[in-house]
């Protein structure tokens, strides 16, 4: 029994080796994308009302309606391109995770309210 | 003892989701660490990979379900232009406005960044298997992401429930 166990597990060793680490590494720049989007969303719906009007899609939930659907919609195509693109490749994963922490720091800045209010229309 | 239908799905969004959230980040992250062959059999890598797999789908699937719940189901509430919603009595009194400013303005936005990054964490798990234990680099990125999906939930968690102490929606 043990033993069939670590064959079972070698098996699967060998074959995850196999495996080129493109996939992972555009499934965390998309992740990065992701942020940034919901990032640069929650700015644009703050400067522009126009924008803000355009995001919101659910009056109960308004503008954050847009902007998370919005950013979700994109996160997923970019991430299923991405995937296309690296899926056979060898990409550095430490590579992509410093794209993507910048990325993601842009769209922590991007949804904090001390900067995003700096954008506000001038009552 | 009674609780209304809208404490109801509070406590959901927050306790009930929120403890599966914390249950999973535990056990993928021990399972995450851990899934070292230098310090394990390979039964050990199968069964640490295992618990990996568990721990990060459990805490993408409540990530994902808290940020459903929060934001069209509690949020809708927590908005409502009546005098009694939770925003408009921040609002209403100067010395809570900041709650909802800056806690509810960035608590609403960057909750949403954990259930993403937590999707990509399963995936990567689920992808990479056992190559996770033999590529450190993965592992210790998966980790730091992991890591991160949990920063962005406690960030919201914490003004979640000081939002809700100083202002409940009942």
């Amino acid at each position: 029994m043990a033993t069939n166990s670590h064959t079972d597990v070698l098996g699967e060793e060998y074959h995850a080796a196999q495996k080129p680490e493109g996939p992972v590494s555009a499934a965390i720049l998309a992740g990065g994308v992701g942020a940034l989007t919901l990032g640069v969303l929650t700015t644009l719906a703050e400067a522009s009302t126009g924008i803000r009007d355009f995001l919101n899609v659910y009056d109960p939930v308004g503008p954050l309606s847009g902007k998370t659907i919005g950013a979700v919609v994109v996160w997923l195509i970019v991430w299923v391109v991405l995937h296309v693109i690296f899926r056979d490749r060898a990409f550095e994963s430490r590579t992509a995770l410093t794209v993507a922490l910048v990325l993601i720091a842009l769209g922590v800045l991007g949804t904090f309210p001390t900067f995003f209010q700096l954008f506000a229309p001038a009552e | 003892m009674n609780l209304t239908s809208r404490e109801t799905w509070t406590l959901i969004h927050g306790m009930v989701l929120g403890a599966l959230f914390l249950l999973g980040f535990a056990g993928g992250l021990e399972a995450l660490y851990s899934l070292r062959p230098n310090l394990l059999s390979p039964v050990g890598v199968h069964d640490r990979l295992h618990r990996a797999r568990i721990g990060v789908v459990a805490m993408a699937v409540a990530a994902w379900g808290t940020v459903l719940t929060g934001t069209w189901v509690v949020y809708p509430w927590y908005r409502e232009r009546t005098p009694g919603s939770p925003r408009s009595i921040l609002l209403a009194d100067p010395e809570l406005q900041d709650w909802h400013h800056f806690g509810m303005e960035w608590k609403e936005h960057i909750a949403w960044m954990s259930p993403i990054l937590a999707t990509v964490v399963a995936f990567i798990v689920i992808y990479y298997g056992t190559g996770l234990a033999r590529h450190d680099r993965v592992r210790r990125t998966t980790i730091a992401l992991f890591v991160l999906a949990f920063t962005f939930a406690a960030v919201a968690g914490l003004f979640g429930a000081l939002i809700t102490k100083a202002a409940p929606l009942t």
